[in-house]
């Protein structure tokens, strides 16, 4: 039996912490909405669970999306996380080969030099040895950046850095303290017994020049225990519950499971699995260019957690979703404010007596809805009814005389049952005409037909269609030459996956240009509807430095295919921006227009003849 | 005097001192753009709620000024918040902001 008085501090937080932890896990657990534990037993015995571990060891431990943003933030964390794990996990062979049992007592790695002073014979144990000098040395390294990097973010490719609570900052100082105590105790036991190896023997005899290790060395080992203990208990309470609990979360969503309308068990964990790494702030466009670093995910997650929050940092939000794509725990962040509105403004007041209800429509194949925002840029419905008029389609101008608003700017701003008003309204016509295609010129529109209508047909916005449109040889498009950029919306891009189509359609007739933040890491135009709250100034900063960005590399013309983006871009930009449905009138146009002058030139040339 | 007709009908009076001020109190302090309107209209120009049924912004922002706010609720519960108003302001007003602050005054402040 091992055993010395200083193992309590840690003994004692290792099982606060697994009490609590237990407590907690079982209570979200059971919180879970009801169909989501039929999918987990339904998805347990295959390869998702194969595919989890693996998301496990590369993003828990390795931390490679991290890595992706910065290298020196990537080595920051995974040394601590990867070597802290190495220490355990090494620790725990060198024991075994050192007294031939796997059971020992659980404190007895963590303290092993402590309790066995002699120096190793065998070479194995020597060779152990040294691998835990080393990667304690690789932990240590870890630590030096970090708390460099509290000082100068820069250094690690951060430019705003979190602003911890005091809790967060006694967590974050017990966890620092932890290994420079290691190194301290193990050294002053090598001092005195030679039991260390290339580095804590060798800063072991420098201490036992000038220091008595004997007598210090128990009160290292005190101090290390401590700073375990006061690490381990405050984990349920500070920003580390994501060390446990993000591994929970990556087994239930590599088995199917999301935060859907409701706030569940599954949000609880997507919560608590925030580490508050601040990825988030600089990527956030409210910060960069808005100038406005309090309304952050990771300070609406923590406030959420603590049941602090202030209503700004619900509302105060653009919903662009470029945190979402940012954040390397994966988390569905966007959707987190998006619930938190709904719980908010429950009981606001809403009647919608005057929309047309069983209105006959007219039959038809397929249906365009212009959506309320194409119809403050009409030339994008003129220049769809143009095309549909080339390509010889029989189509149906749903809203050509002013649109029911699709729900979604009312759903976004957290007003749900409201929003269903409108859908079941525009639901019933878009049902009645017995069309097989929706086309939709807005991409909030767009989201909210896949989403939230539940139709049968297919929905497609006009980016996609003027594809298909293209490929099935419908519209003839001629390269034109010309230098484009293409600006995602929000709503299309992160909102719902289309990148490729418009792209593809565009570089048919168009010189595309690549651009730094484009598809996922997409600029928001600034003009969102999913912001309520954000004052003049600063949506006028946002929609500026995008207009800026695109004109950067010097296109000739700005294509999107939104026409809130269009406007917004278009107030700030020298450069003329286009829908991409303009576009391929232009171009079918200039082609008419060429097919004419050649035409009457012939005629010339036969007269002279 | 009063046979004659020369008093002032009621439909005609803003009762200054009577009318009820909170709920534009409300909105001016969660979102001070309300003050820089013109009365211009544009908003109810564009209006998508106004084409299907009588809804008038122009006009509710007139009273809410006023205090007079009888019959508010129902009519501001028409807005569908598509934000077609925000985008035509001459001003930059927080079109929005300001309707959802309308409704959120009339759920703290009135059980109207």
């Amino acid at each position: 039996m091992h055993f010395n008085l200083f193992v309590v501090p840690f003994t004692a937080g290792m099982l606060i912490l697994v009490i609590l932890l237990t407590v907690r896990y079982i209570k979200w657990l059971s919180d879970l909405e009801a169909g989501n534990r039929n999918e987990i037993g339904g998805n347990l015995f295959t390869i998702k669970t194969l595919y989890a571990i693996r998301e496990v060891f590369m993003e828990s431990l390795l931390h490679r999306k991290v890595f992706k943003t910065n290298p020196l933030l990537g080595y920051m964390h995974m040394s601590l996380a990867f070597g802290w794990f190495l220490l355990i996990v090494v620790g725990k062979l060198e024991t075994f080969f050192y007294t031939g049992k796997f059971a020992n007592e659980f404190y007895y790695p963590v303290f092993f030099r402590f309790f066995e002073p002699t120096p190793h014979k065998s070479s194995l144990l020597l060779a152990f040895n040294a691998l835990m000098d080393f990667v304690l040395l690789v932990v240590l390294s870890g630590i030096v950046i970090a708390i460099l990097r509290r000082f100068r973010p820069r250094i690690a490719g951060m430019k705003k850095i979190t602003k911890h609570s005091p809790g967060d900052r006694l967590a974050l100082i017990a966890l620092w303290l932890i290994f420079p105590l290691r190194l301290l105790s193990e050294s002053a036991t090598a001092g005195y017994s030679g039991n260390g190896s290339f580095m804590t023997q060798s800063v072991g005899n420098f201490m036992a020049l000038f220091l008595p290790v004997h007598q210090l060395a128990i009160v290292f080992w005190w101090m290390y225990s401590i700073s375990l203990g006061l690490f381990m208990v405050s984990i349920p309470f500070s920003r580390y519950m994501h060390i446990p609990t993000e591994i929970l979360l990556i087994f239930l969503r590599n088995w199917g499971i999301k935060t859907k309308d409701h706030f569940s068990g599954f949000s609880e964990i997507e919560i608590q699995s925030c580490s508050r790494c601040g990825i988030c702030i600089d990527t956030c466009q409210m910060n960069s260019q808005g100038k406005n670093s309090t309304t952050q995910m990771v300070y609406f997650l923590r406030d959420y957690r603590y049941n602090q929050l202030r209503p700004d940092l619900t509302d105060n939000c653009l919903l662009c979703g470029r945190c979402n794509e940012a954040c390397p725990v994966g988390i569905d962040l966007t959707q987190h404010r998006l619930l938190q509105r709904k719980k908010k403004e429950f009981e606001l007041p809403s009647g919608f007596k005057y929309l047309p209800v069983n209105q006959s429509v007219e039959k038809t194949d397929v249906i365009y809805f212009a959506g309320c925002m194409s119809h403050l840029s009409p030339v994008i419905s003129r220049s769809m009814e143009k095309i549909f008029k080339t390509a010889k389609i029989s189509y149906l101008f749903l809203d050509k005389n002013g649109s029911v608003c699709c729900g979604r700017p009312l759903k976004i701003s957290g007003q749900f049952e409201a929003a269903q008003k409108l859908v079941a309204s525009n639901r019933q016509q878009i049902i009645a005409s017995g069309a097989k295609i929706l086309v939709t010129s807005c991409p909030i529109c767009y989201k909210s037909f896949k989403e939230d209508y539940h139709l049968n047909i297919r929905v497609l916005h006009h980016s996609e269609y003027l594809l298909e449109l293209m490929l099935q040889k419908k519209l003839a498009l001629h390269p034109s030459g010309k230098k484009v950029v293409y600006h995602d919306p929000c709503e299309l891009g992160r909102g719902s996956d289309i990148y490729i189509q418009p792209r593809m359609l565009l570089s048919h007739f168009m010189e595309l240009e690549t651009i730094d933040q484009e598809k996922e890491n997409a600029l928001c135009c600034g003009g969102s509807l999913g912001n309520l709250s954000i004052n003049p100034e600063e949506r006028n900063a946002i929609q500026m430095a995008t207009a800026g960005y695109l004109n950067s590399v010097d296109p000739e013309i700005i294509a999107t295919s939104c026409p809130m983006c269009k406007k917004s871009i278009a107030q700030f930009s020298a450069t003329p921006v286009k829908d991409i449905a303009e576009l391929v009138v232009a171009n079918l146009e200039a082609l008419s227009e060429s097919q004419k002058s050649l035409k009457h030139h012939k005629v010339g040339q036969t007269i002279e003849i | 005097m009063k046979d004659w007709g020369y008093s002032i009908l009621k439909g005609r009076q803003i009762d200054f001192e009577n009318n009820d001020f909170s709920i534009a109190e409300y909105i001016t302090k969660h979102e001070p753009s309300f003050r820089w309107c013109i009365g211009c209209g544009s908003c109810t120009a564009t209006c998508s709620a106004a084409r299907l049924t009588d809804f008038n912004p122009r006009k509710l922002k007139l009273l809410i000024q006023r205090g007079e706010i009888k019959g508010l609720a129902d009519e501001i519960a028409k807005c569908m918040l598509c934000g077609k108003c925000q985008l035509v302001c001459p001003r930059g007003i927080n079109t929005r902001n300001v309707i959802q602050n309308i409704k959120r005054a009339l759920n703290t402040c009135h059980a109207l």
